[in-house]
């Protein structure tokens, strides 16, 4: 024999009937296989699990402590306003300056008008006067407001007269309400549906590439049982995004979920089942997984846009607010929002999820229409 | 008892070209049957009518009494089809893969990891199938379509891109797992490969099957001259054409060539005139019935 690998054992004789197994256990050892090949793929963990965090580190970072971190702020010699203003109103002004004393005038303006600090404050007299950059609009502004409430605090005071009028404002949503709570529900149906889309999309191109569908289909495997799996399979997915999500955004970002934000969970199910469908639409017919990413991109790029992922859709015209509708992340996004911050009860929901099962139908059936076994 | 494979009359057209035209042929059970034609000729489609992946658009295909359209699922458990070497998972191990195909058929785990074993993949188990082998690719292939037991046996090419040592490895296990008394049915271009392991093999083009016999018996059929070579300057070429009136003679630097129906004549006056030196005699092979009846021109 020139062969030098091991000799064949012996085939194990043919069983007399043939077996078949239940279609539960067909079921969970297909979706078992995604679950594997999927842990082990680097690129579909970065872009499902990692870069939708990656926004939302950035998105939390950028507005999440918007005004809570004190302005840097020069004080020129002596500001007598600053200086003996009462140690709670200091307290208080420390809060929102950070105020750095020096003698070097021409430094301190310099300074300025580097940007390295929001603005330098000199009094001679009875004027304070505030040096700031225009480069630096919305600071310098906000800077503004508050040296000219504080003098007029100032000037209040000097008349020897209680203040007459108060302003309170208060927020309509929890006062904890910040711009995490609104950011999260939105980044994570994103997020959810990248994965979905592009998972489904893909996986059912490079099947049929692979010719893994006509393997399925010359095995005793009903076609809902291939499906079912590869719904098991992208529903987990979409949990275990849910589950990072939340978790990161409460500990890092201080995200407080309201009593019925566990109703995102079946609200989760259905919109992923709605973007699987889109995945199955993008990937019926494509001959090639970049031509069904091409397609997936063509869709879920607008509708992270236009369903209030990244910004409020309420800043968009009428008419794109219309069409927004025609997105299921729109009602994903809606529906998330009101059981996770904004404190509505479950039934709120219901009606969001009745349009994400009727799209995922109405979506399942066209692809089911198109969709080819083979490329030809 | 019936045949374990019946095709009868079986047509398909893709727009207007007839990729199988009227394609008869039976396999009895056990039997190793192989189909033979070059790129196009109608192999790989006749082959997925018979598996039951297409509808052929006239005629029918029995298989092992059943017919094989539409897709049947009592059928399927009984039949195994060896797919191109990239049928498997994405990123999967061998053992994944073959475990993952057994549970489709109801067969447990420890079963499955047994057929690791009979293709000689054992060691390899914890191998994800993108770092196989080309011929450790194939066996995980074959171990997959034969982890159920199937009574047939459909192997698509499955020498193709394999080394000669891969090769023949890849024989010894498919004539073994005929021999368990497994009706194989394969297609391949290889003609050796053909004339080795098949009882019988259809040769096909144009959609048509032209000849159809055990690989013995259509190369007698073909009556085709032996050729004897020896080494150039043993023999003038005059003088053999003289010496051998009834052959065609033909030279190069290398080897002279006489191509004979008498070959035991030629050899005997060679011998006599001491001008066996390189001597190399070939008979007909299934290749050249193959090309008497296709053709040599190249077709892409």
């Amino acid at each position: 024999m020139t062969t030098t690998q091991a000799r064949p054992a012996p085939v194990t004789p043919a069983p007399s009937a043939p077996q078949t197994g239940g279609w539960l256990t067909k079921l969970l050892s297909l979706a078992s296989a995604m679950f594997r090949g999927f842990r082990r793929d680097r690129a579909a963990l970065f872009f499902t699990l990692l870069f939708p965090l990656v926004f939302l580190i950035i998105f939390g970072g950028l507005f999440g402590n918007q005004g809570a971190t004190p302005q840097k702020v020069l004080e020129i010699g002596s500001v007598p306003l600053i200086d003996q203003l009462p140690a709670a109103d200091r307290a208080e002004l420390d809060k929102v300056l950070e105020i750095t004393k020096t003698d070097d005038r021409a430094g301190a303006l310099d300074k300025v008008r580097n940007g390295d600090d929001a603005g330098a404050i000199e009094q001679s007299g009875n004027t304070v006067v505030l040096h700031f950059s225009a480069a630096n609009a919305t600071v310098s502004g906000a800077l503004q407001g508050v040296l000219s409430s504080f003098v007029q605090s100032a000037n209040v005071a000097a008349t020897g007269q209680p203040p007459r009028f108060t302003l309170d404002t208060q927020q309509v949503e929890d006062k904890s309400l910040d711009y995490i709570q609104f950011i999260t529900p939105g980044l994570l149906g994103w997020a959810i549906a990248l994965g979905a889309t592009f998972g489904a999309a893909a996986t059912l191109v490079t099947w049929r590439q692979k010719k893994i569908l006509r393997r399925l289909r010359l095995a005793p495997v009903g076609i809902p049982t291939i499906i079912s799996a590869r719904v098991v399979f992208t529903i987990g997915v979409a949990l275990i995004q849910l589950v990072i999500f939340v978790a990161v955004a409460t500990s890092l970002f201080h995200l407080k979920l309201t009593h019925y934000w566990w109703m995102s969970i079946p609200l989760v199910v259905c919109g992923t089942l709605s973007f699987m469908a889109i995945g199955l639409l993008a990937g019926a017919r494509a001959k090639s997984s970049e031509a069904a990413s091409a397609i997936a991109n063509l869709i879920t790029i607008p509708m992270a846009f236009l369903s209030g992922s990244f910004f409020p859709i309420t800043l968009a015209p009428r008419w794109l607010q219309i069409l927004a509708e025609v997105f299921p992340l729109r009602h994903l996004n809606d529906g998330m929002l009101d059981v996770m911050v904004r404190g509505k009860g479950p039934a709120s929901v219901l009606p969001e999820m009745g349009i994400l099962l009727g799209f995922t139908v109405v979506i399942s059936a066209i692809a089911a229409v198109i969709f080819r076994w083979e490329e030809i | 008892m019936a045949s374990t494979i019946v095709v009868s009359e079986i047509r398909k057209w893709y727009g207007d070209t007839h990729a199988v035209d009227g394609v008869s042929f039976e396999v009895e059970e056990g039997e190793f049957f192989g189909i033979l034609g070059p790129n196009g000729a109608g192999k790989t489609t006749t082959l997925e009518i018979i598996e039951g992946l297409r509808k052929p658009d006239s005629g029918n295909v029995t298989l092992l009494g059943m017919p094989a359209w539409p897709r049947n699922q009592q059928l399927l458990p009984r039949i195994g089809v060896q797919l191109q070497a990239s049928s498997f998972f994405e990123r999967l191990t061998a053992r994944e893969q073959i475990r993952t195909f057994a549970s489709l058929y109801g067969i447990p785990g420890t079963e499955a990891d047994k057929m690791l074993d009979v293709v000689g993949l054992a060691d390899k188990a914890e191998t994800r199938t993108d770092r196989l082998s080309g011929g450790q690719t194939q066996r995980l292939a074959i171990a997959t379509a034969l982890v159920h037991g199937p009574e047939v046996l459909f192997l698509d090419e499955p020498t193709a891109a394999l080394d000669p040592q891969a090769r023949r490895n890849l024989w010894d296990l498919l004539r073994e797992i005929n021999a368990q008394g497994r009706t194989v049915v394969l297609t391949t271009h290889h003609l050796d490969e053909a004339e080795l392991l098949c009882d019988r093999v259809a040769i096909m083009d144009h959609g048509k099957i032209l000849e159809l016999g055990p690989p013995a018996t259509l190369v007698r059929g073909l009556d085709a001259p032996t050729r004897i070579g020896v080494e150039t300057g043993m023999l003038s070429v005059d003088e053999a054409r003289r010496l051998f009136p009834g052959a065609d003679v033909a030279t190069d630097e290398v080897s002279l060539i006489i191509s004979t129906r008498e070959p035991a004549s030629v050899l005997s006056q060679l011998a006599d005139r001491n001008a066996l030196r390189g001597l190399a005699v070939r008979g007909a092979s299934l290749e050249d019935v193959f090309l008497n009846l296709t053709g040599r021109e190249y077709r892409a």
